[in-house]
């Protein structure tokens, strides 16, 4: 189920569906700063555990000085056995686990007093080192490690003070532990969040995108919703009206400008009309001019018939179109048009078929569908070249009818199929053959009167031309 | 016959009642709806030709007017308008025929004169005799010069619409909105096809022909002079 896609006017004119989610900008804004929270989280962190340790490390190293310099000042006070006992009540004032070290060795090196048997094999001559415990004589199996001070007591004695780090260092790994869940959570809750984020925003882009699409499919009167909170979504909707507005306005206004003229012209034209006329009843008593005279009127009828077709079709599109429907079967209304046209393919030796498969009624102004589908035949037969078939099939479908006009002329190409209804349009093929360029927005203009559709397909080779038809008009108000 | 042409455009008020007296009718004219109405209901004519759009008052309520008066004069009515819902409107309204502007004076001639000459409504002839062409409507036969004749079903009515008016021009919508029954402006020519194949049924084989081409209007059966 797709979940961003439930309302879309038509099948395949959605913007955004399921997989472009993942791929909407929201959604890779929100990754990126997803990542960038989690690296500066992660700097963050680092810091925090650099600095303890450090701190800790240099308490315990400031313990040890310490102790040395108890132990020095004891060893200058009271000499060797004064240290040694200092030592030994450190030893075992603490508990057996306890964390100091201790070692008093003479200049040989032998140790005299101490918590641990003998030097570290790494020790330096003065100062600080690590090493590892030897724990053989304890139960801890782990290795631990330690921290020292190695001193110099005059005399040759030496001195070594430490302190067994095993428990900082566990302390440090556990800090480890924490942190990195923290970062964990950190990624999660700011996926999760631009998650929500993006969805959120993608269902308010997706209604701006709807509206565009049922505006592209037709619809030009709808508007995108614009809510209360006055965001600046709601200012980019607001400004989108706007714009469709004057659009709209703008269309109308070109319309309006080209239906006044020809509503304008009309008058002068008729009156022209009717002075040829009386001339060429006048003149074709002596019949000098007669003929140039005929040839006149006849263009002053073309030119008539154009702008009466014009203006038919400017109220046939219109709000104001009234028609008057009733109902028809629509297999009869396809019979009469193809009775009428018979006598005319005949004579192109075409093969006019009709195919009806069941008996369909709609409410519709007949004279109206008798036109289009006229208009329809009229070019089939135009086009079909001789002795080529011309198929009329009426099909009865759930929310009402289709007829379908089927030639075997040149076809129109796919990219010219959208222009074909355009007023005036006339496209390649069809230039040589008389026409106002006028028939198939006729057409297109009465199917949308009654809320059908009308679709071109190739017939290979040929065109055809479907028109569905509601079978209640109340059916199909949207 | 005697005509009243009810039109305020005094540039078609002119062309057509010269092109009516030059046929011979005694035409007479109203330049606003009032005045015709007062001079429809006064005097007898034999034809109106309204103007739907009139100053004082409209085509359609001059109609009304005059049907309320029980007054069954023939009318024909001009619409600049032309779509084909306001046909029906002005049908309804009680007009006996409807024709849009801009229209050829052959066409209104043709409307008017069979408007003029349309039989009682009572009596409709089912036997029709034109020269030595006979019809038989109810029978459905149809012979010239004792030569069976077979028609296709529109062939029959369109001859029958023919020969009802024999001796008139018939133009190719008159054909269309009365023999098809729709009212549609047609891309071609379609309804000369139809003709002269019914031409070539009753006309082919026989000396006179009956069936003419009236240039320029239409078509017209006629007894051969």
């Amino acid at each position: 189920m797709n979940l961003y896609c439930t309302r879309c006017a038509a099948p395949g004119t959605c913007y955004v569906n399921q997989n472009s989610f993942l791929a909407s900008s929201t959604f890779r804004l929100a990754l990126l700063y997803v990542m960038l929270f989690t690296v500066s989280v992660l700097l963050l962190f680092s810091f925090v555990y650099w600095s303890s340790v450090r701190y800790m490390a240099s308490q315990s190293d400031a313990a040890i000085r310490t102790e040395i310099q108890t132990l020095a000042e004891r060893y200058e006070n009271r000499g060797v056995p004064g240290l040694r006992r200092l030592i030994l009540d450190r030893i075992t004032r603490q508990q057996p686990t306890g964390s100091s070290l201790y070692l008093l060795s003479d200049p040989l090196g032998r140790p005299i007093v101490g918590n641990i048997s003998r030097w570290p094999k790494v020790s330096p001559e003065d100062g600080w080192f690590n090493f590892n415990l030897d724990t053989s004589d304890r139960d801890d199996p782990d290795l631990h490690l330690a921290r020292a001070r190695h001193f110099q007591l005059t005399g040759g004695f030496r001195l070594l003070v430490g302190q067994d780090i095993h428990e900082l260092k566990s302390a440090q790994r556990g800090m480890i532990t924490a942190l990195g869940w923290g970062v964990v959570l950190t990624v999660l809750l700011g996926l999760a969040g631009g998650f929500f984020i993006s969805r959120k925003m993608l269902a308010r882009l997706e209604v701006i995108n709807e509206t565009s699409q049922r505006i592209i499919a037709g619809e030009l009167e709808r508007r995108v919703p614009v809510s209360s909170r006055q965001d600046e979504f709601d200012r980019l909707s607001a400004n989108l009206n706007q714009m469709l507005d004057q659009i709209q306005e703008l269309m109308d206004g070109i319309r309006q400008v080209s239906d006044n003229i020809a509503h304008d012209l009309k008058t002068p034209l008729f009156h022209l009309r009717q002075k040829l006329e009386s001339l060429v009843s006048r003149e074709s008593s002596d019949g000098s001019n007669s003929q140039e005279l005929q040839a006149a009127l006849n263009e002053a009828d073309r030119l008539l018939n154009l702008f009466n077709a014009l203006l038919r079709i400017a109220r046939l599109e219109s709000e104001s179109a009234r028609t008057i429907k009733q109902p028809l079967s629509l297999p009869d209304l396809v019979y009469d048009v193809a009775e009428l046209y018979e006598p005319l393919s005949d004579e192109k030796h075409q093969h006019l078929s009709v195919n009806v498969q069941s008996p369909v009624s709609i409410l519709a102004d007949r004279d109206m569908l008798f036109q289009a589908l006229a208009n329809l035949v009229d070019n089939a037969v135009k086009y079909t070249p001789e002795g080529g078939n011309i198929d009329l099939a009426v099909t009865a479908e759930a929310y009402g009818g289709s007829v379908s006009v089927c030639d075997r002329g040149p076809g129109i190409a796919s990219t010219e199929r959208e222009k074909v209804f355009q007023r005036f349009y006339r496209a390649d093929v069809s230039r040589s053959t008389p026409g106002n360029g006028l028939g198939l927005s006729l057409v297109r203009a009465v199917i949308h009167l009654h809320n059908g559709t009308l679709t071109l397909r190739d017939n290979h080779p040929g065109l055809c031309v479907q028109m569905t038809l509601p079978k209640n008009l109340a059916d199909l108000k949207i | 016959m005697r005509i009243l042409l009810i039109e305020d455009d005094p540039e078609t008020s002119r062309y057509v009642t010269r092109g009516l007296r030059e046929e011979g009718h005694v035409t007479a004219v109203a330049d606003n709806g009032a005045d015709g109405l007062s001079m429809a209901s006064d005097e007898d004519y034999d034809v109106l030709i309204v103007d739907r759009m009139l100053p004082s008052m409209d085509g359609l309520s001059i109609v009304q007017s005059l049907r309320e008066q029980d007054n069954p004069v023939p009318v024909l009515i001009l619409s600049a308008l032309g779509d084909l819902e306001d046909r029906v409107v002005g049908l309804r309204a009680g007009g006996d025929d409807y024709l849009p502007k801009p229209f050829a004076f052959e066409e209104l001639l043709a409307r008017v004169e069979a408007l003029g000459r349309r039989p009682n409504k009572g009596s409709v002839a089912t036997q029709l005799t034109v020269a030595d062409l006979k019809m038989d409507v109810l029978a459905r036969k149809v012979q010239r010069a004792d030569q069976l004749i077979l028609l296709q079903p529109r062939e029959f009515r369109l001859l029958e619409y023919l020969m009802r008016h024999s001796g008139q021009v018939v133009t190719r919508t008159m054909l269309l909105e009365n023999v098809w029954d729709y009212h549609f402006d047609p891309q071609t020519n379609v309804i000369d096809v139809h003709v002269s194949r019914l031409r070539a049924k009753i006309d082919r084989d026989f000396d006179e022909p009956l069936l003419h081409t009236v240039r320029g209007a239409g078509y017209m059966l006629r007894e051969p002079e």
